[in-house]
């Protein structure tokens, strides 16, 4: 008894006033508490260097990128449209096999294959990235829309309805067809169609996501939309984004390489892999010639697997459920 | 007893029946909606194609007055709102107007019925092998996963997947004929020219179905029912066929489509590679020689097409699937 009397008298000794103050919260001191060594993209930079075969293609992809770009200025290097003349007859130097002054051999018309096939790997590169961009920025803004959006979600999914109902190859071919074959041209026909899947699947993710707990509780304290959409939803699907994307290049060099089969590529003039490709199939016939053929194809395929195969893994990398 | 028993079945049939065909005649409607407005918006595009299209090879020789003539008689000179009022107008009645360069004057509705049986044979056959080989494909992957069966299949996915398929089918032209010494070029009466094209126009959909199967039986064999019936006992077999295959067939319905809608893709090429008179060899010649009439007519008939391997997944996964609730609530796929 005596004990809590003597607590409750000395009470006033021991409550000060500081004590009733609202302590003043700092964000930097906030983190410290919670802070961990993880960084998400070195995580994914490293769970990805365990990919052996990945690192290895996405290093020749580097490789080929940097080579396209500075072949041109290499020396002894040739135009890729010049035609070249045969010194003693004065005549087109046709169809020559590969040899030492041309390493991939010319064409029917005397052109030098190796830069053509550099040339056209730049070109179709290009297109593809493009394309792939393109995609993606219009991809995610219109996904993220229709996932988002309760007003825009009857509006786009209508939309989606009609336009995923026309065959992606019929709306390549009549834009091709309609427009002049220029590279824009064929740009603009793949971004046309390329959008809608992207839109779906990040519509799709973001529905799932849209309502999950962590977002509710974002909500009700107030975080803006874009803030939401900008920290919250999109991050989580950098992996599916990136997985997209690095299909989307495949794809657009093999609409191209589809194109220009059916007669509504790019010109001549314009070296392409499409163009070389069909080139070569034209001399198909004869066994002598076929090299025309295999030289590009094997450079349009071990660039369309390595795309392929680096986009897997990096979606594998890039999701945190594989991290360690 | 017996009798109520069998009233009782029969009523939920006849009703489960009723349910189906109200949900494939709603789905029909909506169908004949879509394709109208497709039809109209690429009617509309097509205005925009290039002119000497409809002129044929008596252009060069025509002045512009002679030209712009000619056009008005077409109707090309009316308003849009017309010119599509005609088209419907001749569109019901089976005219979708006349050729102009390919074969001039000839009705592009005859040009066009000449070459859709083979066009629809090479499809459906594609389609049908590529099921045939896939999915079992699939499932011996997903069975030995990690060995090398899986390893190769996945190698054979990967490349068909990545590559453009115009380089694999003309690798297959190129060598395979070469080896086995057989005819380039299709030929209707000698069956083994048949093999060839419709082998190439099957490899990417076997890829797909292959690469969907493998994965939905890995998920499914993961699963906790899984455990349970291989500890109760169940024989392996018994659990592969009856229980997993079963669950993890049903997405499989949706991708019958997007399969149907590839080889159209596969059709334009592989028909001008082997020459075979069919809709996609016509779509490449009638490009190249500018016969916009032919173009227009040929793009609605594979959109049509498109539309119809579409109607058809639905209504396969809607009769494999139990868990689909006919007549309500339509979702995006």
């Amino acid at each position: 008894m005596g004990l809590y009397t003597e607590e409750i008298d000395n009470i006033s000794d021991k409550s000060r006033a500081e004590l009733f103050e609202f302590f003043e919260t700092s964000d930097r001191q906030a983190e410290e508490t919670a802070y961990s060594n993880y960084s998400y993209w070195r995580s994914t930079w490293q769970s990805f260097l365990k990919n052996r075969m990945a690192v290895l293609l996405l290093a020749l992809v580097f490789i080929v990128v940097a080579f396209t770009i500075f072949q041109p200025y290499l020396p002894a290097q040739k135009s890729p449209t010049e035609i070249y003349l045969d010194d003693q007859t004065g005549l087109q130097a046709r169809n020559i096999a590969p040899n030492a002054e041309f390493w991939f051999g010319t064409n029917s018309i005397g052109q030098d294959l190796w830069s053509r096939i550099w040339a056209g790997t730049r070109t179709s590169l290009m297109i593809g990235c493009v394309v792939a961009l393109v995609e993606a920025v219009v991809g995610i803004t219109i996904g993220t829309l229709w996932g988002f959006s309760r007003k825009l979600e009857l509006p786009i999914t209508q939309l989606y309805n009609v336009v995923d109902n026309i065959p992606t190859t019929i709306v390549l071919i009549l834009m091709s067809y309609i427009l002049r074959p220029s590279i824009s041209t064929i740009i603009i026909a793949m971004c046309i169609t390329g959008w809608v899947e992207m839109a779906r699947f990040i519509r799709n993710q973001i529905v799932i996501l849209r309502d999950r707990e962590y977002n509710l509780a974002s909500k009700c304290l107030g975080t803006p939309d874009y803030r939401i959409i900008m920290k919250n939803l999109l991050p989580y699907l950098i992996s599916v984004i990136m997985l997209r994307m690095s299909l989307a290049i495949p794809f657009a060099i093999g609409a191209e390489v589809f194109l220009t089969y059916i007669g509504l590529g790019l010109p001549i003039s314009e070296p392409s892999l499409g163009n070389l490709i069909n080139e070569g199939r034209v001399l198909m016939m004869s066994p002598d010639l076929r090299y025309q053929l295999i030289f590009p194809s094997i450079v349009l395929s071990v660039i369309t697997i390595a795309f392929y195969i680096i986009g897997n893994a990096f979606a594998d990398a890039a999701d945190p459920k594989n991290h360690v | 007893m017996l009798i109520r028993h069998l009233l009782r079945t029969f009523t939920a049939i006849w009703r489960e029946g009723a349910c189906m065909l109200w949900y494939v005649g709603k789905r029909l409607v909506q169908s004949v909606m879509t394709l109208f407005i497709i039809i109209t918006i690429v009617f509309s595009l097509l205005r925009l194609m290039p002119e000497e299209g409809y002129l044929g090879a008596a252009a060069e020789k025509m002045s512009p007055a002679q030209k712009e003539v000619y056009l008005t008689s077409l109707g090309l000179r009316d308003p849009l709102p017309v010119q599509l009022g005609n088209f419907y107008a001749d569109l019901l009645q089976g005219d979708l107007g006349k050729s102009v360069t390919y074969r001039t004057d000839v009705p592009v509705v005859t040009i066009i019925a000449d070459k859709i049986m083979y066009s629809l044979l090479f499809g459906l056959g594609a389609v049908a092998l590529s099921l045939l080989i896939g999915v079992p494909l699939g499932i011996m992957m997903a069975q030995m996963k990690g060995r090398w069966l899986d390893r190769l299949g996945t190698g054979y996915i990967v490349f068909v997947v990545a590559v453009p398929a115009a380089v694999y089918y003309l690798v297959i032209q190129m060598y395979i004929t070469d080896i086995f010494h057989l005819p380039m070029l299709f030929d209707e009466y000698r069956p083994i020219t048949w093999l060839l094209p419709l082998t190439s126009m099957a490899l990417a959909p076997t890829a797909s179905y292959a690469m969907w199967m493998r994965r939905y039986m890995v998920d499914e064999l993961n699963k906790d029912y899984i455990k349970l019936a291989r500890a109760k006992g169940v024989k392996e077999r018994t659990l592969m066929f009856s229980h997993v295959l079963r669950n993890a067939f049903i997405p499989m319905a949706q991708y019958l489509p997007a399969t149907i809608l590839f080889t159209i893709t596969g059709s334009i090429y592989i028909e001008s590679l082997y020459s075979i008179p069919g809709m996609g060899g016509l779509l490449v010649d009638a490009i190249q020689r500018q016969d916009n009439t032919i173009v227009q007519g040929l793009v609605l008939v594979f959109s049509s097409l498109g539309i119809m391997g579409l109607i058809l997944g639905d209504i396969a996964m809607a009769l494999v699937d139990p868990r689909i609730k006919l007549g309500k609530g339509e979702s995006v796929r």
